[in-house]
């Protein structure tokens, strides 16, 4: 069943791929960054077709069904985004193009800002970041520009709840804070007694994802936020889990200073290999002047006569560009798209239903499956994968062995503070059949595991590939085609 | 689940076995169970480093997750195991043999008191199962 390389289907000599002709000007390129050959593949087009649409027949992707990984909002896509962001006045603009030849464009982003200012409760909203990552990287500067420019420069710790996405950290370091782990209490929220202890001079600020990656809504939310205020920090709100609050409650309300939006989750762009992610950053007033840019901005009020000019302005404090032009504008167009087919009601109904549907499931699985923080969850929620009475079974070979019922598995091993963590994202997309369908093909998983452990521990067995060996895949990288003749 | 009586234990999964003045240092069996198949270790210090209890020594890096790993006691480091970079599933299969990942010479043995014995230590990890 394995497809080869396009390289290994390469023939010598065979008529080449047709290349277009150059539509720009041809100029020299510096000595040293050329090269005599250059090893392209050798195919007919239609061997080339051929090739990569057998490969898209081994994927699995949210088009084919249900994909519940969690903290990733596989949602279903509606394909009017596609149609919109290919609107030819969207599609074939540039973006060094004069803002009066792209006056469409330009309101589109200043709308899409200000409904996101609306959604989270922001005072002000920048597109720029590239993705979830990279909008928590901008909000951290953010923050610490804004001490900075207080003069507070004593202010070097980040604090992360254990429960936090995995990129918190990382985001810390990259933004040179040192990182201070809390704990999380029996319930799953922050531990109150870890963070008062921490609070000092020295908190520049509190990344908190609400909901948490348990798919909890932080009980003691007010508090946390009021400790880190009381001792001059900010808090950092990721959003990474905002469908299950749109029209709900707002961030900006319950007091968080920055977040960042995935306009790739919660207003439904492709991702996951399917397109760029998009991570805008909202902020409240005092922050505002620091946002990343340029920002599209009303730079000239319209009349009776003439509409309104709009533009592209630095904030007056920016801490700078962190994308190249205008952010990825083709998911900005889809999440606009979106936005405003769900309208206000839209998305209220949004969030309702990814609560209901996760809450659905959790309640279907739980005598079957140890949910550890067995509350009323958010839009996931967190099971074990594993029983005494089938030792040998781990979440690994629950998730392989879900692939023969057709389905995508949840993500595994993490959160870390679950063991053998199943993490289960239904989303609002979904119908009761596709959840009934998932809970019958969990709960038959879970009699096979007492029943024949092997059929678990080899699976999958349906799926165009077998169990892959991960181990070798992670020691054994091989990153690029390697002719043989290079060993 | 393997708890040797003679060594000594963190809350954090590292294990030291003290011979003399010299201590011998990994992660723990339940560490290792935990993190399943370990795919990279590296260890950050280097002979002759003067070390201090808690600081980190080394990474570990499994198919599900990577883990710092902290000095259980400060000291000199004497040795470090270098076959464990190109052979990491050691940790898998001998956790408190052939893995051990560095030793040294303790400057202060009296900071292993406040450790776990071999019986504290596997009542912590079954608490943790649960």
């Amino acid at each position: 069943m394995a497809e080869p390389l396009i390289y290994e289907l390469s023939r010598a000599g065979c008529p080449p791929f047709p290349l277009p002709d150059p539509d720009v000007p041809l100029s020299e390129l510096p000595q040293g960054l050329t090269r005599e050959d250059l090893p392209l593949p050798e195919l007919p087009e239609s061997e080339v077709v051929r090739h990569f649409v057998r490969l898209s027949q081994l994927n699995y992707a949210v088009d084919i069904g249900f994909y519940p990984l969690g903290s990733c909002t596989m949602k279903y896509n509606p394909k009017i985004n596609e149609d919109a962001a290919r609107l030819p006045g969207f599609a074939f603009t540039h973006p060094l193009q004069d803002p009066e030849t792209v006056q469409g464009n330009l309101l589109l982003m200043y709308e899409l800002q200000e409904w996101l200012k609306e959604i989270g409760g922001f005072a002000g909203v920048s597109l720029q970041p590239a993705a979830g990552a990279h909008g928590e990287l901008t909000g951290i500067l953010i923050i610490r520009a804004y001490h900075l420019h207080r003069g507070d420069k004593q202010r070097t710790k980040i604090l992360i709840p254990d429960s936090a996405h995995g990129t918190n950290p990382a985001t810390t370091s990259m933004a040179g804070f040192t990182m201070v782990k809390l704990p999380s209490d029996e319930r799953g929220n922050v531990d109150l007694e870890s963070l008062r202890a921490e609070c000092d001079d020295t908190v520049a600020g509190l990344m908190l994802t609400n909901p948490n990656t348990l798919g909890l809504f932080e009980e003691h939310l007010q508090e946390v936020i009021d400790l880190v205020h009381g001792c001059g920090g900010l808090v950092y709100g990721d959003g990474a889990n905002l469908n299950a609050l749109l029209g709900v409650v707002r961030p900006g309300d319950l007091g968080f200073d920055v977040l960042h939006y995935n306009l790739h989750k919660t207003f439904s762009t492709p991702h996951g290999g399917g397109g760029p992610g998009s991570g805008p950053v909202g902020v409240c007033e005092r922050l505002v002047d620091f946002l990343p840019g340029p920002i599209a901005a009303k730079v000239e009020e319209g009349d009776d006569e003439m509409p309104p000019l709009f533009g592209l302005i630095m904030p007056a404090k920016s801490i700078g560009r962190v994308k190249a032009f205008q952010g990825h504008f083709g998911v900005i167009v889809r999440a606009y798209t979106y936005i405003r087919m769900q309208g206000a009601a839209g998305l209220r109904a949004v969030a309702d239903h990814a609560v209901l549907n996760a809450n659905y499931l959790r309640v279907r699985l739980h005598d079957t499956y140890h949910v550890p923080y067995d509350r009323i969850c958010m839009h996931e929620f967190v099971a074990e994968g594993r029983w005494d009475d089938a030792p040998q079974v781990r979440a690994l070979d629950i998730a392989k062995r879900l692939m023969d019922y057709g389905f995508h598995p949840p993500t595994n091993y993490f959160p870390l503070i679950v063991h053998e963590a199943l993490m289960i994202e239904p989303t609002e997309t979904e119908t009761k059949e596709t959840l009934d369908a998932f809970a019958r093909a969990m709960l038959k998983i879970a009699e096979e595991a007492r029943r024949d452990p092997e059929l678990l521990k080899s699976a999958p067995h349906e799926t165009p590939f077998g169990r892959v060996d991960e181990v070798r895949a992670a020691k054994q990288l091989i990153l690029r085609y390697q002719p043989e003749s290079q060993g | 689940m393997e708890f040797p009586a003679d060594l000594k234990y963190t809350e954090n999964d590292e294990w030291i076995r003290l011979e003399g003045n010299v201590g011998t240092i990994g992660i723990t069996d339940y560490a290792q169970e935990q993190l399943s198949d370990v795919v990279y270790v590296e260890v950050s210090v280097s002979v002759g480093d003067t070390v201090a209890q808690g600081d980190t020594f080394a990474a570990v890096e499994s198919v599900k997750a990577a883990a710092d790993v902290y000095l259980p006691a400060s000291g000199k480091v004497l040795e470090v195991n270098e076959g464990l970079a190109d052979a990491p599933e050691l940790v898998n299969s001998d956790p408190y043999g052939e893995a051990w990942m560095v030793k040294i010479e303790l400057s202060d043995p009296s900071e292993l008191d406040a450790l776990m014995d071999a019986a504290a230590y596997e009542k912590y990890c079954q608490e943790r199962s649960h």
